[in-house]
Formats: structure tokens, sequence, C-alpha cells
């Protein structure tokens, strides 16, 4: 993961309503939540500022009517925000004439919707041919390329079925193909596997692993799913009521969440596998174990069995083998059953 | 509180109709003379007037001085001539200039049964070809040529009227403000009677199999349009997305996402147009369409029953198959092919290369391939004509007895009742109605309709039609509701009602005069027979779909709670089922309203009579201002009936 920004979003709002542009600007373009409620106007993005760097995966999550799909749709311009900015390599999509946002979009960007969005009337290969055939690409040049994809994804053999004669699995392997078909730089997934039973599911997210190891690319994907959200992302954005409320590292979330919502999100995770010993070190103090000393980036699950083995507190030091605090018996013992203690 | 709601709207109603003595005249009847006071015009406006006057002003018309609209009308008449000259051509006249033969009555049953394969199996591929045998065999009388005749008629107008259709759809899915014109239009256009389509196609376009043609295309398009508005509408918007996310360029999105993805509407609009066609090719023969509907007419005016029973079941024939093959094109869903050679791959459509090869070859030779054995043709007239006489002969009395006693008894008093309201009583009702159903903009629509009806000066034959369609619509929902309700009970006689109805509703209407002249020759009574057959199926259908339709969850809560069988109906399925029940009294009533102007042929003195003048005098207004006047009861009752059963459903929150 670099630092290099591919989208850049300021000051995005989305209101729906009778005239959102008027009213927004009525309101010095800062409408209050009693001014939307009393004009009925519904706000699904609210003043959404962040940049998705090239090469991470952000996850959006959020539950139903959070605005996320909202959100996603505002970056690629599926929904034209009220208002706001959005940069996408250093072009303003907002501005940008339809002319360049559909090169934008047949070359750069590639989109997986919760319902696949597959065409009923086309194979799974002129489904995945698609995108190119919009661009005029010659049959042989783009089915040839479909069928790379088709492998990628793990469809072999199913070239010639239609849509309704798939697994909803692979129905959605076809709409992850179709996305891939331009090798865009930047993916938006929506929900993509949340239309699947678990099992399932669980090893669609397997697969993307997978392929984003092989990709690489810059992914902005959605979820109402936290533990979906902890095992794919990078960084993770959590809406409510149209606003990005905290946006940060899982770890980040877990162990400082921003306010009320976001700790009762994250408060049924198993905080061990995702907490690092450094989220609940202490300063050094008093006496520690001589047999045990711990890093301060390994996970609490990694460490719990050792150090609840030892007597005393222990030691922590960071990847230079300098000591920076203490890790006490007590603390770790809390951590790991905090979640029951509170019910 | 449901009460004082019902007491509200029936009070002053019955109030006006009580003390009808004391209101002024025009209260009661509309008056006969025009607002301005002008002499010898019938209704109080004079649309009739005003649409001819429009009429003749379009027909001397010239765009920039350069052509007349009859020009115009002539061009158009001129390219559906020569396609259909091409169409017989290959059915049934063969092409003389080339030397070259009409396809050969076996092919045509060949290729029916390997299609009919291909579709569905061998069920269909029987129907498919039986139709053909059946048309062959009973060709004595020519019903060969004049299916063919039929025949190419749909294949000439129904292709142009689904075009025309998918072309005004994509216009309302795409424009808001052609949406908001259209869509009212459709809903006019719905319910004209097809008769006023022939009158005005008669005048623009005379007489002949071209002008049916023509008025075939008007008729058949509107579900059409309809259908592609709700299927480019009801695209998931994801698929939209998904189009967009591509790079799809307009044209690209209509053409390689929206219309391949509103297949299922389509398909079903498709069925729609050619059946419409099939009902009024046949019916289009009174402005001298050529084919079956045309020998159908003149013996039924001769009153040959027999002869004109064969033509029908020959037309029946052809509806079911035609419907039973376009739904099967429609379930059609496409699968991958097998791997392998040609052959493999694409069996039907090698063994009908086979076949054209094998017929190509022996038809030199054989001769009876290109026509049928003559000898062979067989005529059941005499049979059915046996039929008639046997019934005349032995139920003519107890026949003629109970037609009498249901006209002395019932339809009479009925209709003296409904002619009795005064035209105050019913433009109060339906505003008061519609007020309690949709509000004021319903109550405002619903009064215009009937103000244009009095006005017209058709009041009190409107009276009679509406008369006869209440008849016809009580006694088709006594009969109706319950068989519905006794055929939703089980697996077999749900399925076994659904398929006579299915196949009942393909007959076009005027084949339902048939067996009613037979039995009461031509009456009231007949007519009001007619109706009630044909308008019995919505009410059917319906029934059963409402009482099927209930969630099982609701059903088994029920039986838990300790409901009996009958409990079960009267508490709990009847009242969930009850908003499909009233669309299906709905659909029974704009049936029976259609019947009711065919059934002016053999008969009656309502609106239908007089639009039967119209077409004879080739009067265009009138035969445009009663349509309307029929089609305005029909959106009358329609909007009344729609939005009750909407509020029914919202009330129960079924959406």
């Amino acid at each position: 993961m670099s630092n290099n920004t591919k989208i850049a979003c300021k000051e995005i709002w989305k209101l729906y309503g009778s005239n959102p542009r008027g009213f927004f600007e009525k309101n010095q373009r800062n409408p209050s939540d009693e001014a939307i409620k009393s004009e009925q106007y519904i706000p699904a993005v609210r003043n959404a500022t962040f940049d998705v760097y090239e090469g991470e995966i952000l996850v959006i999550m959020g539950l139903s009517g959070s605005g996320k799909s909202t959100l996603v749709r505002c970056l690629s311009r599926l929904v034209e925000p009220t208002w706001g900015k959005v940069e996408f390599d250093g072009i303003d999509l907002l501005q940008a004439p339809e002319k360049t946002l559909i090169e934008i979009r047949r070359h750069k960007m590639g989109m997986v919707f919760q319902n696949f969005a597959l065409l009923p009337h086309r194979t799974v290969l002129q489904n995945i041919a698609f995108p190119l055939e919009v661009q005029g690409i010659d049959r042989t040049t783009r089915e040839s390329k479909a069928r790379e994809i088709i492998d990628i994804v793990g469809l072999q053999g199913r070239d010639n079925y239609y849509p309704r004669e798939l697994s909803g699995g692979q129905q959605q392997r076809v709409g992850i193909g179709r996305s891939l078909a331009v090798e865009p730089d930047i993916w938006f997934l929506d929900e993509p596997f949340s239309a699947l039973d678990p099992l399932i599911r669980k090893e669609m997210q397997n697969e993307f692993i997978r392929l984003q190891s092989i990709l690489g690319k810059t992914i902005v994907f959605i979820t109402h799913d936290f533990d979906e959200a902890i095992k794919l992302a990078d960084r993770i954005a959590i809406m409510y009521e149209g606003i990005i409320v905290q946006l940060g590292t899982a770890e980040e979330l877990i162990s400082n969440p921003a306010t009320q919502y976001v700790a009762e999100f994250t408060r049924d995770i198993p905080r061990a596998k995702l907490l690092s010993v450094r989220s609940i070190m202490e300063p050094l103090s008093g006496t520690v174990s001589e047999h045990l000393c711990v890093f301060s980036d390994d996970s609490i699950e990694k460490i719990a069995q050792a150090v609840l083995a030892q007597e005393s507190d222990i030691q922590v030091m960071d990847q230079h083998s300098q000591v920076v605090g203490m890790l006490r018996r007590q603390r770790l013992l809390e951590t790991i059953f905090e979640n029951s203690s509170e019910e | 509180m449901r009460l004082n709601r019902a007491l509200l709207v029936l009070a002053p109603f019955s109030l006006l109709i009580i003390f009808k003595s004391w209101l002024p005249g025009w209260a009661v009847t509309p008056p006969k003379s025009c607002l301005g006071g002008c002499a010898d015009i019938n209704g109080m406006i004079p649309f009739v007037d005003w649409v001819n006057a429009a009429i003749k002003f379009l027909r001397k018309y010239e765009f920039f001085d350069a052509f007349t609209f009859r020009d115009i009308t002539r061009s158009i008449s001129g390219m559906i001539d020569s396609l259909l000259h091409f169409t017989e051509g290959l059915l049934h006249e063969g092409f003389a200039d080339f030397n070259i033969g009409a396809i050969p009555w076996i092919a045509l049953v060949g290729a029916a049964a390997i299609y009919g394969w291909y579709l569905r199996g061998w069920k269909l591929a029987l129907l498919g070809s039986s139709c053909f045998l059946y048309l062959a065999l009973f060709s004595k009388r020519g019903i060969w040529e004049l299916s063919m005749q039929t025949l190419s008629a749909i294949a000439v107008s129904a292709p142009i009227a689904g075009l025309i259709g998918v072309l005004v759809g994509i216009l309302a899915a795409k424009r808001k403000t052609a949406e908001r014109i259209i869509w009212p239009i459709l809903n006019v256009l719905q319910s004209l009677p097809h008769f006023s389509y022939l009158i005005i196609v008669a005048i623009f376009f005379g007489v002949g199999s071209k002008a049916g043609v023509i008025a075939t295309i008007i008729f058949a398009f509107p579900p059409m349009a309809r259908l592609t508005l709700v299927g480019l509408q009801n695209i998931r918007s994801e698929v939209i997305e998904a189009g967009i996310m591509s790079g799809c360029s307009r044209m690209q999105m209509l053409f390689k996402v929206e219309l391949p993805s509103a297949r299922n509407e389509l398909m079903l609009g498709v069925n729609q147009i050619i059946m419409q066609c099939l009902a009024m090719v046949v019916i289009a023969s009174f402005i001298g369409q050529s084919g079956l509907g045309h020998d159908l007419l003149t013996r039924l005016q001769r009153l040959a029953i027999g002869q004109a029973l064969e033509v029908g079941i020959a037309v029946v024939f052809i509806a079911i198959a035609l419907d039973r093959f376009s739904q099967a094109i429609a379930n059609k869903q496409p699968t991958h092919l097998p791997e392998g050679p040609f052959w493999k791959r694409r069996p039907h459509l090698t063994t009908f290369i086979g076949f054209v090869a094998t017929i190509l070859v022996l038809s030199p030779i054989v001769p009876f391939i290109a026509k049928f054995p003559e000898h062979l043709t067989i005529s059941t007239s005499v049979f059915w004509d046996g039929i008639v006489d046997y019934i005349t002969l032995h139920f003519y009395g107890p026949l003629a007895n109970f037609r009498d006693a249901l006209l002395v008894y019932f339809l009479i008093p009925f209709r003296s009742a409904i002619t009795g309201i005064p035209l105050i009583a019913i433009i109060d009702l339906g505003a008061c109605l519609g007020w309690k159903m949709g509000g004021w903009r319903l109550a405002l629509t619903v009064s215009l309709f009937v103000f244009f009806i009095a006005a017209s000066g058709y009041w009190v034959r409107a009276m009679i039609t509406l008369y006869m369609v209440l008849v016809s619509l009580m006694i088709c929902a006594v009969f109706g509701i319950p068989i519905g309700i006794w055929a939703s009970r089980r697996e077999w006689s749900t399925r076994l009602m659904q398929n006579i109805c299915d196949t009942f509703q393909t007959f076009p209407s005027f084949i339902y005069l048939l067996p009613v002249v037979m039995l009461f020759q031509i009456s009231d009574v007949s007519a009001i027979f007619a109706i009630i057959i044909y308008a019995s199926i919505p009410i059917v259908r319906y029934t059963i779909f409402g009482l099927r339709n209930v969630p099982q969850e609701i059903i088994e809560a029920a039986v838990t709670s300790g409901c009996t069988q009958n409990q079960v109906l009267w508490k709990v399925r009847l009242p969930v089922a009850f908003p499909e029940i009233i669309l299906g009294l709905n659909q029974t009533l704009m049936f029976g309203l259609f019947m009711v102007m065919i059934a002016g042929f053999i008969g009656t003195v309502d609106l239908s009579q007089e639009i039967f003048r119209a077409l004879t005098f080739n009067d265009g207004g009138k035969g445009l201002v009663i349509g309307l006047c029929v089609s305005f009861i029909g959106l009358t009752a329609d909007r009344l009936l729609v939005a009750w059963s909407d509020r029914q459903k919202q009330e129960y929150g079924l959406g």
C-alpha cells in the first residue's frame, strides 16, 4: 500500500427531495438536522470527505439505509451528488462531460453488484465480454480476453452457460469477471457477497483475497457485515445516517471508537484477534517477568496463552528490540473477557 | 364508522331517486338540444358534428401545399396492400409471375410440428400439426383458403403493430412528459369498442382487406406499448447501473441492456398482439376483411348455424394454436447448447432442413403434397345443422319459456329501474364514490366522464348498455365466484379451471355469439348470455388467483387457531382475497362491455345498435363519440373499482 491518492472526495452531500440543490444553497451549504427533517429531505450522504489510496482496500460499512451504497455511487457518478468534489487521478469527475465519463468507466472502473446484475440473455462468456463489446473491440480479441478471465474467476467449462443455469456463487463470479474484464484501476464492490449463503460467502471472501493478492487493485468495498469488513479491509469507514462517523483501521475502531455507535458496533468482535499488544500496553513500572517478553505488534490472541502461563506482568518490545512498555496480566484478562463481562 | 361512510354515499343517491318527480327535467334526462339553442343536433354539445368537421377538414387538408392527407392514407394502404400480396402469395395464392406455388399444406403441418417439438415437446407439436390438418381436412367449403387469408392478415398486422407498440413504449419510458400524455390515451384506446376503430378506418382507408389490416394494427398496438413501458420501467436499477459502469452509450444501453432485460414483458406483449390481431381480423370482416371472419359473418347473417359453427371451430383451433405457440416462445429460456457436430447441437433445425429437402424432392412426383386431395376433404356442417334442428325441435318450447320468463320477471324490471335513475343521481353517485375511493381528483375525472356521456346525446342508450353490463356482471359474479372458490380448493381443480379459462379467453369474442344464437335466436337474452359466457372468465380466474395467493402462513395461523374449513374460507381467505376479486369484477365488466358492443350485431337497442348504424352510414363522428361513451363507461367503472381494490390492499398492508 502506497500513499498515492487514487480518489479524493471533498464534502460530498447527497440529499433527496423536491429541490435539493436550492435547499442546500439556502442553508449555507451545511443544513442542520432540523432543517433537513422539517423540509422533508432525505439525507443519504452528509459531508463525506476522505481519500482512497492506491492499492488499498477501503471498506465502507454501515447498516442498510446508512448511505453507503449512495456514497459509492457518487464516486462513479452513477448518482449525481448534490454537492462536493470527486477527484479521480486528478480529474474532477463531477465536472467531466458525458464522453470523458464513459471513457473512464470503459477503461478505469469496474463494479460488482449485490444481486449480480447479469444480463439474462447472454452467456457467461458474453456477459464477461460485454464491457469490451461496448468499447467496440472485435469479437476474437474480446472473447479470448474473456476466456482468460473465466479461468481467473474459476468458471472453466461454463463459458456457454446462461446466468439462469448457475448457482448464486457462480453468478457472482461472473459479475466479478465482468468487472475485471477492462482491467480497471479502481474496483467498486457493492455488498458483493451479501446475497449468498454463509458458507458460499466465506468461500467467496477467500477467493476475493486470493484475487486481490494477484491483482493488487484499489478497492472500495461495501458491506453491512463487520466480520467481513475486518477480514478484508485495510481501512474501514463506518457510516451512520449518511455521515462517516469514523475512518480507520479495524484496530483503531475497536480500541478507540469515536462514538457510542461505533463502540456498539465493535462490541461483539473478538478483540484478542484484532488488537495488538500495543493497544493495551502500559508504561513500564514494578516488576516484570524475566522469562518472557512480547513484541508490541503481536496480536493478543498470539501471545495470550504464553503470557497467562506466567506469574507476573510481561515486558513489551518494539521491532528493534527496545523495551517500550509492559503488559499487565490483569489487563490482558480484562481485554479477552471484555465482551462477556458486560453482558 | 363503515356504515356511516356508506350512508354518506348512498343517502343523497337514494334521496335523488325518491324525489325524482320533483326534479327539473334536465336533471333527469339530459336535454336533447344543444346549449346554444341550435336545432337538429342530438346532444347538448355537438361532439358528433365537431368530429365530423375535423374529419372533413383532415381529408381536404394539404400539407405544405404539396400533398393531402388522403395522399398519406393512400400511400399507407398501398404499402399494406403489397405486404398482403406477399403473405397471401406465400400462404395460398402463390406467385404466378415467378411460377412459384404457395407453401404446400403438408409443409405447414410439418413445420408446426417441428417448431412445437422444439419449443415445448410433443404435445405442442401435436396441437400445431393437428390445427393445420383440421384446416386442410375440412376444406370442402374453402376453409383452408379462408384460414390462409386470415393468417396472412395477422402475419402483416402483428409485426407492424408490435413495432409501433415497442416504439411508443420506448418513447413513454424515456420521456416523462411523453408518458403522461401516452398513458391516458392508451387507456382510452384499450377501452374503445372494436367498431369505433372500424368506422374511423373505413372513412380514411375505405373498405377491404387492407383497411381491415390497418384497423387491426391500430387496435392491437396499445397492449404492446403498455407492456414495453412496464418492462422498461421494471428493470432492476442494478442492471442499468451495470450497463452504465460498462460504459454503454445511450443506444447500446437501449439495445444491449434494456430491451433484452425487458424480454419477459415484451414476449407477453407478442402473445397479446397476436391474440388481439386475431380477434380484430375476425371482426374487421364488417369492413370487408376477407377470411374466416367474413365467412362466419355471412353465414350468421343467413342463420346458417351449422356452417358457421364449422368455420367457428376453425377460428377456435387457430386461436388456441397461436396462443400456445406464442406463450411457448415467451417461456422458452435460452439454454447452453450441447457439444458436438451441427446435427447434435441443433437437432430441430437439422430435422427441419431435412424435411424441407424431402418435400422439395417429392413435390413434383407426389401430387397431394401441393394440394390436399379433394375427395378426402369433409364437411361437418350437416351434422351441426342436425344438432341445431334437434335443439329447435325438442327444446324450443322450454328454452323460449325460460327466455320469456327471464325477460318479463327479471330483465325488463331491472332495465326500467336502471334507465329510470335520474342523470343527476348518477353524477352524484359517481362523484361521491370517486371522492371516497380516491379523493377529489377521481371524483372530478368520474364526473367529467359521466358528463360527456350526458352531453353527447346518447344518454338513454348508454343507460341501456349499462343495464346489460350490470345484469351480466351480477350473473357472472353469482356463478363465477362460487366456481372460483370451488376450483381453488384443490390442486387438480385449480389447474383444470385455469386451463379452461386460458383456452376460452383465447377465442375471438365474435365466436361466442354462435352457441347463443343457436339456443335463443336473436334477443336481449342471447346477447346477455353471450356476455355472461365471455365475461365470466376473468372473475373465475381472479377469484382463484386471489384465494390461491393468500399467504400460507396466514392459513396455517387460522387452522392452528381452530378454524374449520368453512371458517378459514369465510373469515380468512375470502377477506384477504377480496381486493383481487374486485379486480376480477372490474375485468369482467370490461369484457362485458366489449361483448355488449359486438352483441349489437344480433340485435339490441343500446349504444351498439347506434354504432352499427354509424358503420352502415360511414358516420365517423357518431362512431367515435359513441365509442368514447362506451370507453368512458368502462373507464369510470375501472377507475372506481381499481381505487377500491387498492384501498383494501392498503388497509390490509398487502401492498
